[in-house]
């Protein structure tokens, strides 16, 4: 069970989507997934060997970098990733459970159970909205708990059992800053496409009732 | 999901690219992603570990290494390899688009479209020309601006291509100008010349491609602007060759994007 895990699930969703959809599990894939795995998660490797604190004190490194990281910036990046990829396996199950219901009564229900239409645009439409909120509320997370995105090279200590403030120096600052930019700079990405395709299939639909409504109205 | 997943959906790409195309991607796979993986990774492993300053003042080896290395060799190719493998799919996205179009048009009974099933859509190749024409150079040419903005980022970053031995800081806390010596750095100095050499080949590939490209677009339009009268058999010769191109997009879009299945 590995990334590799996600990547599988994710290729099943991307028969089911919109062209925003396809662009938007490519983006997922290679500009957050694979720079996770291939360059971000080496940076944060040793963060807490390297986290280093001007005192002997035994203890006092290891309750300052709790206090100031009480979940790492790589955990937290993983989590978003699979929070916010996991929506769309809703509608791969509904996908699924149209195809159980059409095999169950031996007929043809759905003109194609894959087809947007119906409930399955409400299901497609809820996953849409779920993975904005999972990336707002992340990224909103990140925020609080590093007072905005920066990665400070020091930080000032003085909780039990450290004598008194004593400063700490965290490895790689700047590094660990860029990937940090760069992750806010994907999520808002994926944002827009969320966005962009929320608008895309809401005026779709909305034009389609349009126009029966007024061949009703017509007839 | 790593570099492997990276090959698999470029690999669908491949059969779709011109020779050079090709030659592109085997000298990115071979000379670049798997130098990276099997040797450069090793060589950079434990960069910060074996960082020595000459003093004991605490945090005084983090922030000269933070100084000299804001961000990493290793990581900085990790990003341009990423980015420049990317513009492929460009291509694979317009060409799936497009045959979604032709599969739109053949359920709706247009009499327009000549195919008799949905498997001859899915087999067919479409011609490069007109907007996928522009996409397959667009590609080439966000390869080349990434490319070349990557090398200038880390000229710019290391001052040029050679590590040096020792580096000088005064960052604080150090007390004092101190001397801290970078590890394996000859080893590093030749990955980092080779990994340069070997992104000026990749850039010299794109530039041919690039130029090929743009001569066979130049000599179509001279031959059809020169000849009016079409001659079938020439064009239908002049179209299989084209169709091997095509055939890209759609194996690769039925590999990469629609399923992205390895």
């Amino acid at each position: 069970m590995s990334w590799g895990f996600l990547h599988r699930l994710l290729s099943g969703v991307n028969k089911y989507s919109t062209g925003i959809g396809r662009i938007w599990v490519a983006v997922v894939f290679i500009f957050r997934l694979l720079v996770y795995i291939a360059a971000a998660e080496n940076i944060w490797k040793y963060e807490h060997d390297e986290f280093e604190c001007n005192i002997k004190q035994p203890g006092c490194e290891n309750v300052c970098f709790d206090h100031f990281f009480p979940v790492s910036h790589i955990r937290l990046w993983a989590l978003q990733l699979i929070m916010v990829s996991t929506p769309s396996l809703l509608v791969v199950f509904h996908v699924a459970y149209r195809e159980n219901r059409e095999k169950r009564h031996n007929q043809k229900l759905y003109k194609s159970p894959g087809e947007i239409d119906g409930g399955l645009l409400c299901t497609y439409l809820i996953s849409l909205s779920l993975k904005t909120g999972f990336e707002i509320v992340f990224l909103i997370l990140f925020y609080k708990l590093y007072s905005g995105f920066k990665v400070p090279s020091l930080v000032k200590c003085d909780i039990r059992p450290c004598p008194n403030t004593v400063d700490c120096y965290i490895s790689k600052p700047t590094e660990k800053m860029i990937f940090l930019y760069f992750l806010v700079v994907t999520s808002c990405l994926c944002i827009v496409l969320n966005l962009s395709e929320l608008s895309y299939l809401i005026f779709k639909y909305s034009i389609k009732c349009y126009r029966k409504r007024y061949i009703r109205k017509h007839q | 999901m790593d570099w492997g997943a990276l090959h698999t959906i470029l690999g669908g790409v491949n059969k779709h690219s011109t020779s050079i195309g090709k030659i592109w991607l085997t000298v990115l796979f071979i000379f670049r992603i798997m130098i990276l993986v099997v040797a450069a990774e090793r060589v950079w492993g434990d960069e910060q570990d074996d960082f020595i300053c000459n003093t004991l003042q605490p945090g005084c080896k983090n922030v000269c290494y933070d100084h000299f290395f804001p961000i990493s060799h290793i990581r900085l190719w990790a990003l341009q390899l990423i980015f420049v493998s990317t513009p492929a799919l460009l291509v694979a996205m317009h060409v799936a688009y497009r045959r979604h179009e032709k599969k739109r048009q053949f359920r709706k009974g247009d009499q327009k479209c000549e195919y008799k099933d949905i498997e001859e859509i899915r087999k067919q190749r479409f011609r490069i020309e007109g907007s996928l024409w522009w996409t397959y150079t667009s590609s080439i040419f966000f390869r080349l601006v990434f490319e070349a903005v990557f090398m200038y980022a880390f000229y710019f970053m290391y001052d040029g291509f050679r590590m040096p031995r020792l580096m000088k800081c005064n960052a604080w806390p150090c007390p004092n100008t101190v001397d801290c010596f970078v590890s394996r750095p000859t080893e590093k100095t030749v990955f980092t010349i080779f990994m340069i050499a070997v992104s000026s080949i990749c850039i010299l590939l794109n530039v041919a491609e690039l130029c090929y490209l743009l001569t066979k677009f130049f000599l179509r339009r001279s031959k059809k602007a020169g000849s009016p009268k079409h001659h079938p058999n020439h064009e239908n010769k002049e179209e299989t060759k084209q169709n091997e191109m095509n055939e890209l997009i759609s194996d690769s879009c039925q590999n990469t994007v629609i399923g992205f299945s390895s």
